[in-house]
């Protein structure tokens, strides 16, 4: 089982000055932030300062490090963070620092193909519950096999973009040349393998950039390369690719690699593996065959799987926005908090096109709920006005039965929304599950017509059109 | 003090702080400092070290500045951390807006004695001490049924996709859906299976055919009061045609209500007695004590399903025991939730089930089974917009996404749909429970660095 730390323990270690410079009220307070990972070691000024803390600094350090070490690319306020994991299963603790996910660009490409990928960096994103998701990195390759091409390819792309780059040669004076231009970008290098894992350890440190790790589908070999960098540079800003098979039985062999590599780190404390994991999808590219399509199908499907199988990084090379949905709403559900159920804001929203003649449903502000039923509504193509009240993340069902979802709350809303000016037929739908409150609301809101829909919100529009339309429009 | 005085000041920090970051900026520059006639031009500058707190952990230069030239921040100081390495020092605090950590290369840092250390990695020796029911679907003429093989589903002791502790006992089987009437299905779907849409029975043999089907779940959706109300005695007609129309095990599904399905079940049932049809499904809302006595005494297998919830999961399994089912007679469904509708809580929930069970709790240890085909709900799947690309590759991997999280959750049984989706799933399915051949990846292992290399 994952160690918990806990308050006190942490606390015994602090200065117990309360003098609130971490920003905290008190000691107490900023221990129990540490531990929920909402507040850094850094902020309480005296610990550092004062060298009578020196060995409690030393011991906090210890205790908080996370088995799975956070290692950050690029600078601020650029910088991504990746790793800083502390349980192997979700429903343990939320995971931190969602995988970050790498476009490829290469110094053979075309301007036109490299602006091209390079923009979909900046610009494309995919909406999804009022945040915006897209693309976290970029992975130059050098392709050309020269220095200096691809230095200049290397500062073009600095340019055109301000996203972390990953540089990816195997050539330690490449890598010099890159590092003299852009080093102080922290890009992270990829890859010190077994045979140039020394000059790139010497260059990483050197420059203080991140290091990628390699060694494909060879656990051993890999923890090997790890520990005689950590050892003979003393130099632990790593990241581990344990290599990424795309061939059926391979990709399995992958997915129980990250699975085992996770495990130990984690669950067996092996520090010398707890460092954040790449997976590289991309290589689909190279040992696959396929159209265009099925190869980006099979990098996403690689994708996905890995982001559930603890994959801190990926470098994909598909450029189709239906690929990186896809990984981006699988990442970004499994990197909720697993104890907070997820709520949207309380008010009123607009499904499609509504006006007054549109109908008004009313729904809990559980964020599964009300993605369902404005799904529901948009799939049959009506137009609806959705209030959301607050039942603070829960369902329906759970809501009305906790008196979360009252007939109080509804009416205050209509009330406070000036509902009466949104529509003209003043009627409202609410959920089957709370048909017992239909009553209340109506002599609540006088003047207003409470309809039951059903329980599911699949039926709604069904409900709509043949009954809603019917009563209320007097047109089915 | 006034809001506008501390406004005032703070601008005013700010711009000191920045006038030394500024010159710590220039600093960084250098490959070498050395001070030499040097005009500070500060009333008063304090370097402390702070020694590492750890052997190998970082040293701190704490600088106290009192600027002149500036405006005087408030107290008349200025105070930094940096944090020193050997590679060069790295402004800690305070932070300034826009401030770049400061790496200076060293002078020359390269270690005498660079010896490759050869350890041994060795794979997680996990234990757990439950182990799934192993379930048979089908019964062929020996045991009393027609069917032409048995699916075997569960009987597992590890999490799926744990190489290192052994290969699965029995692959997750993949089911096809198949509907009884025209139901409103994403284009993607239609035109991947065009004309047998309109008839179950073609539209099962084109599953068997094409997409390799390892069952069919056959859907009742006549049977739906709301839809055509089909009599429970017609919907049995339907299934005894199915069993001479293919050979393979098949699910049975009802329309979803508990009433009506109860009944629906126990017509089909007797018609198919001995042949070890999946009934789905049993929920709360259903007379669960009928459910469990038409399963027993016709010899089916139950699939209960709940609603992503490891306490309703244990008492439906519970309950279903206690009537007298023995756990290789039930599936679990935890209900699968589209990718991006909820994935999370399916994911899981599944996980948590499958993990309680292994790790001991009896009342779980059934397989689980996912309806893939619920990711269609999200429009992310059947929506044409062009902005997201094509409808027929972005649906199949809206469903295939939304099975792959299942079956690393522990999913033992598929419902799908499209064929795309359903045969790279049962791909993968099948070298679960086999060694990878080392030729197969020896290329892919010895060529790996070309994805940096190549053009592609
Ligand atoms: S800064 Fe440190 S000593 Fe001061 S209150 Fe915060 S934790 Fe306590």
């Amino acid at each position: 089982m994952p160690r918990r730390i806990k308050p006190l323990d942490v606390y015994r270690l602090l200065p117990k000055l309360n003098c609130g410079k971490c920003g905290e009220p008190t000691c107490m307070v900023f221990a129990t932030k540490l531990i929920e990972r909402q507040t850094t070691l850094d902020k309480c000024r005296p610990l550092f300062e004062d060298p009578r803390f020196r060995e409690n600094l030393r011991k906090l350090m210890e205790l908080l490090r996370p088995p799975v070490k956070e290692v950050t690319i690029g600078v601020e306020p650029n910088a991504v963070k990746v790793g800083g994991k502390d349980v192997v299963y979700r429903h343990e603790w939320t995971w931190r620092n969602p995988t970050a996910i790498a476009l490829d660009v290469h110094d053979g490409m075309g301007d036109e193909e490299v602006e091209r990928r390079i923009k979909f960096v900046n610009e494309w994103f995919y909406e999804r519950i009022e945040k915006r998701l897209g693309i976290d990195l970029l992975a130059v390759r050098c392709v050309s096999g020269s220095a200096e091409r691809f230095v200049k390819f290397v500062e073009k792309v600095c340019k055109l973009t301000s996203k972390p780059l990953i540089v990816c040669t195997l050539d330690p004076a490449t890598l010099e040349e890159v590092l003299k231009r852009i080093g102080s970008r922290r890009p992270l290098i990829y890859a010190a393998t077994e045979r140039n894992w020394r000059e790139f350890a010497d260059l990483a440190v050197k420059w203080s950039c991140p290091l990628v790790v390699s060694a494909p589908n060879d656990l051993s070999k890999l923890k090997s390369l790890v520990v005689s960098i950590v050892k003979n540079f003393g130099y632990e800003e790593l990241v581990l690719d344990p290599g990424t098979l795309v061939s059926n039985g391979g990709f399995l062999d992958t997915i129980s690699n990250f699975t085992a590599l996770r495990y130990s780190a984690i669950e067996f404390g092996e520090r010398e593996v707890g460092f954040p994991l790449m997976a590289i999808p991309a290589t689909v590219w190279i040992f696959e065959s396929g159209g265009t399509e099925e190869l980006e199908f099979r990098e996403a499907i690689i994708a996905c799987s890995l982001v559930a199988r603890y994959a801190d990084i990926l470098v994909m090379h598909s450029l189709s926005p239906w690929v990186y949905m896809a990984v981006l709403c699988l990442r970004d559900c499994l990197y909720t908090d697993p104890r907070v159920p997820p709520s949207v804001k309380p008010g009123l929203y607009e499904v499609g096109k509504p006006t007054p003649e549109s109908p008004l449903v009313v729904t809990c502000n559980y964020a599964l709920t009300v993605s369902l039923v404005r799904g529901d509504l948009e799939k049959s193509g009506i137009d609806a006005w959705l209030l959301v009240i607050d039942t603070e993340g829960t369902s329906v069902a759970s809501a009305v039965a906790g008196k979360r979802f009252t007939a109080d709350k509804i009416a205050e809303a209509v009330k406070e929304l000036k509902l009466e000016e949104k529509v003209k037929h003043r009627s409202l739908v609410i959920p089957g599950y709370a048909a017992k409150i239909a009553g209340e609301l109506e002599d609540l809101l006088p003047g207003w017509r409470v309809f039951v829909g059903p329980r599911e919100s699949s039926d709604l529009p069904k409900f709509i059109r043949e009954i809603w339309s019917k009563e209320v429009l007097g047109k089915a | 003090m006034s809001q506008e005085r501390r406004v005032r000041e703070e601008r005013r920090e700010a711009e000191a702080r920045k006038v030394v970051a500024d010159l710590l900026k220039l600093l960084s520059t250098a490959d070498r400092l050395e001070f030499e006639d040097v005009v500070i031009d500060a009333r008063e500058l304090t370097i402390e070290f702070i020694p590492p707190s750890a052997p190998t952990g970082p040293t701190y230069l704490k600088l106290t500045v009192e600027p002149v030239g500036v405006p005087q921040p408030p107290g008349g100081k200025l105070e930094f951390i940096l944090e020193v390495t050997p590679t060069g020092f790295r402004l800690l605090t305070p932070p300034v807006p826009g401030a770049v950590p400061i790496t200076v290369p060293p002078i020359a840092a390269v270690p005498k004695l660079v010896e490759f250390i050869k350890v041994e990695y060795k794979y997680p020796s996990l234990e757990f001490k439950g182990s799934i029911a192993e379930v048979k679907i089908g019964a062929t003429k020996a045991e009393g049924g027609t069917r032409s093989t048995v699916i075997k589903i569960g009987g597992d002791n590890k999490p799926p996709i744990f190489r290192f502790l052994g290969y699965v006992v029995n692959r997750p089987k993949v089911a096809l859906d198949v509907f009884d009437t025209t139901i409103p299905l994403p284009r993607a779907v239609r035109d991947a299976y065009g004309d047998v849409l309109s008839n179950p029975y073609e539209w099962a043999k084109k599953c068997i055919n094409v997409v390799k089907a390892d069952l069919i779940s056959f859907h009742l959706v006549s049977t739906d009061p709301g839809i055509k109300d089909v009599s429970p005695q017609e919907a049995a007609k339907e299934v005894e045609q199915m069993l001479q129309t293919i050979d393979i095990p098949f699910i049975v599904g009802g329309c979803g209500n508990p009433v009506k399905d109860l009944e629906t079940f126990a017509k089909v049932a007797e018609v198919a007695a001995n042949e070890r049809l999946v009934l789905a499904s049993v929920t709360f809302g259903m007379n669960i004590p009928k459910y469990v006595e038409v399963v027993k005494k016709f010899n089916h297998v139950a699939l209960a399903l709940i609603f992503m919830d490891v306490t309703q999961a244990k008492a439906i399994c519970r309950r279903l025991m206690d009537l007298g089912l023995s756990k290789d007679r039930i599936i679990l469904d935890p209900t699968t939730a589209a990718l991006g509708y909820g994935t999370e809580y399916s994911f899981s929930a599944a996980e948590r089930i499958r993990l309680a069970a292994l790790r001991g709790d009896e009342d779980l240890q059934v397989p689980m089974s996912c309806a893939a085909t619920n990711a269609w709900a999200a429009r992310e799947a059947w929506m044409k917009l062009d902005a997201w690309g094509p409808r027929e590759w972005r649906g199949p991997l809206w469903e295939a996404v939304t099975a792959m999280t299942m079956l690393l959750a522990g999913a033992d049984l598929f419902m799908m749909m499209h064929p795309l989706a359903a045969s790279i799933v049962k791909s993968v399915t099948e070298f679960m429970e086999k060694q990878t051949v080392r030729d197969v990846i020896e290329k892919e292992v010895s060529e790996y660095y070309s994805w940096v290399t190549k053009r592609y």
